[in-house]
């Protein structure tokens, strides 16, 4: 007891130091890869990806994916084939010492949309749109806060001074963000006719970019529930023994 | 044959050709088998086989990512998103191996805990503390160096803020900090040299533990009481008493570690760290790892650059004269009344120390930290000399064993008052 109580004790202060932060109103939204046992929803990953694909993808990247991922959510490796062939990239030098374009195999990374920082500043008002591979790993709040983010698009308030090319969003930190309002009901037209409103274009999106940062979570959390269970039968096993060997001893 | 000669001592007579050439068996025999333990130590004595366990754990994880990572910086965040995502359980390898490093200063930290207030440092067992306090400050080490690897925002600048530490020293400051970044600032050189030593320290810590082990069971182990062992009554054997009770305790640590592993294996981390390292931003707050954060928030309560680093090593470093630092002769805080509150309250302010160390260094959180340190220090360096001195300490069993027929003799005398 005393063992759970002091690393407990140890453990959760600082757990909370890291939860609290200047926005600790965040509002959390249900998920279904939250808790023990949570999963992800394919189709809404898939739904996600093609949000992902069709506006987040103009500018933002995401390297640390390969189209092959895309088997792992529900594409069949013909249709992962087919998208990876849209896009290009370059590879060499050939026999001849020529560097050379090609169409993109299931084996390359996510394509990105501009080949370095520099074009990347040079096409967003001067700021560099970040790599969305691990972004809920990377915010404070995760997918509830990228989820807020995306509907936290507002008129600023008369007294609020905005910069330059700046846009008023009421859960970025300062409240100013360089990117316009990426989403809105309609942008992305649904081919399984799931309703496309905002919350659910959002919704789906922030799943599709929790799968990209997290793609181990259902493995996880169902090997977790295993080795668990197998500490506490065997901490019940090994408690009853010790009880039985010291019952003589004082 | 040479068997024949000597006296057989195992019924395996490949345990007696080693014991023959080599007396590692008597050795385990006698330290891990029949080595007397004082009887009534309770679990905060697991806490020593607990922190080698996952040190052990914490290099074998090691050296599985060791083989995937790339130690350099155009390369080294691809190459740890590659162990979580392409790696067969290269999540759960980096999982455990972060989380492990977080749950080893846990578990070292009760150790300390149980130490002192268990007054465990004190005659005969100095030297055995003093090892201690060099294993803590070589985790400090290893943990700020491996903290680097991800080359993440926090990694970059972690290391830039520690590493800006030492060009506070007069005269030899900047060259020194040169000479340990191996560049004018922060780059790959750093990196390289950083990932050499990470995987080099953790044996070095590995080696010092064997000789704190070998240390503590030449006195033996101390207990809640805090008096010597005066008779085989007093102790139980190694094998199973403390065994059985130490695999309990790995069993609760398991279920606690495998908890945040799997379902939270982020809690303990900095979301700062998810964005690779980018010299030309600077992070909001630069915070440090939680379990180092009382020694920074000594370090930022000084307004002066090289009173802090001198006051944040002089904070550890202080530890190793802890037992000459003592003036009483009663080890266990149980039975020292006055001592006992002040020990507490030690403990509490670290804790606290801890807390404004992960805050930013301004307002109340700045004074607070200023409070808690001038507390830590004049506990080490007035309150425990002095009050060793004026104390009168409690009435002591005369053995271990007696306070178990206190107990029953208590009870009786309760019996028969009720009655």
């Amino acid at each position: 007891m005393k063992v759970i109580l002091f690393t407990l004790l140890f453990l959760f202060p600082n757990i909370n130091i890291f939860a609290s932060g200047n926005y600790n109103e965040m509002p959390k939204h249900q998920w279904s890869f939250d808790g023990i046992s949570g999963t992800f929803d394919r189709a809404s990953i898939q739904r996600g990806y093609k949000v992902y694909r069709e506006v987040c993808a103009g500018c933002h990247s995401m390297k640390l994916l390969y189209y092959r991922d895309l088997i792992d959510i529900g594409f069949s490796a013909d249709e992962v084939k087919a998208i990876a062939a849209e896009y290009t990239v370059l590879d060499g030098p050939n026999d001849e010492g020529e560097m050379f374009e090609r169409s993109a195999r299931p084996s390359d990374h996510f394509v990105s949309p501009f080949s370095n920082e520099q074009e990347a500043r040079l096409n967003n008002n001067g700021s560099y749109p970040p790599d969305l591979s691990v972004i809920t790993k990377a915010k404070k709040h995760g997918y509830n806060y990228i989820y807020n983010l995306l509907l936290g698009y507002k008129e600023p308030p008369e007294d609020f001074d905005i910069g330059e090319g700046m846009y008023y969003n009421q859960w970025k930190e300062g409240n100013q963000i360089a990117m316009a309002q990426p989403l809105d009901e309609d942008y992305v037209d649904y081919d399984d006719g799931t309703e496309n409103t905002l919350p659910q274009l959002a919704k789906d999106v922030t799943t599709f970019l929790v799968w990209s940062a997290e793609p181990e979570l259902e493995v996880r959390k169902n090997l977790g529930i295993k080795v668990v269970l197998f500490f506490i039968i065997l901490g019940f096993i090994v408690f009853f023994a010790k009880n039985r060997l010291w019952k003589n001893v004082h | 044959m040479s068997g024949s000669s000597e006296p057989k001592k195992y019924k395996n007579s490949f345990l007696n050709w080693i014991e023959f050439r080599l007396p590692i068996v008597s050795y385990i025999e006698k330290e891990y088998k029949d080595y007397p333990m004082p009887k009534n130590c309770n679990y905060f004595w697991s806490f020593g086989a607990l922190a080698t366990i996952l040190l052990v754990v914490l290099i074998i994880s090691g050296v599985f990512l060791a083989m995937n990572y790339t130690p350099h910086t155009d390369l080294a965040f691809e190459s740890v998103e590659r162990i979580m995502r392409d790696v067969s359980y290269g999540w759960f390898l980096r999982y455990l191996h972060s989380n492990g490093a977080a749950f080893f200063f846990i578990a070292v930290y009760i150790h300390m805990i149980r130490s002192m207030y268990y007054g465990s440092y004190k005659y005969p067992r100095e030297l055995n503390w003093i090892l201690g306090v060099f294993i803590y400050l070589l985790m400090m080490a290893t943990s700020f160096l491996g903290y680097t690897l991800p080359w993440g925002q926090m990694s970059y600048w972690g290391a830039t803020v520690i590493t800006n530490l030492f060009s506070a020293i007069p005269v030899i400051g900047e060259g020194l900090k040169t000479w340990i970044l191996g560049d004018y600032n922060v780059g790959n050189a750093t990196l390289n040299r950083f990932f050499a030593l990470h995987y080099v320290l953790p044996f070095v810590i590995l080696g010092v533990v064997g000789l704190h082990v070998v240390a503590v069971h030449v006195h033996g182990s101390n207990n809640p009481v805090g008096i010597d062992i005066k008779s085989k009554k007093d102790t139980v054997s190694f094998f199973p008493y403390m065994i059985i009770k130490d695999t309990l305790a790995v069993c609760v640590l398991g279920v606690i570690i495998s908890i945040v592993i799997f379902f939270g294996p982020n809690l303990m981390a900095e979301v700062d760290n998810y964005i690779p390292a980018n010299p030309m931003v600077t992070p909001s707050h630069i915070v440090a790892n939680w379990y180092l954060a009382p020694f920074y928030a000594i370090l930022r309560a000084i307004p002066d650059k090289l009173g802090g680093v001198t006051l944040m090593f002089a904070a550890i470093l202080i530890l190793f004269v802890l037992p000459w630092l003592d003036t009483s002769k009663t080890r266990s805080c149980n039975y020292r009344p006055i001592y006992k509150w002040f020990m507490m309250l030690f403990f509490v302010n670290f804790f606290i120390l801890g807390y404004v160390g992960m805050k930013p260094a301004e307002g109340t959180y700045l004074l607070i930290a200023r409070i808690g340190l001038v507390y830590y220090f004049s506990f080490l360096l007035i309150l425990t000399p002095l009050v060793g001195k004026i104390e009168k300490p409690k009435q002591m069993p005369a053995s271990i064993s007696d306070i178990y027929s206190d107990i029953n003799l208590t009870k009786s005398e309760y019996k028969k008052e009720t009655n």
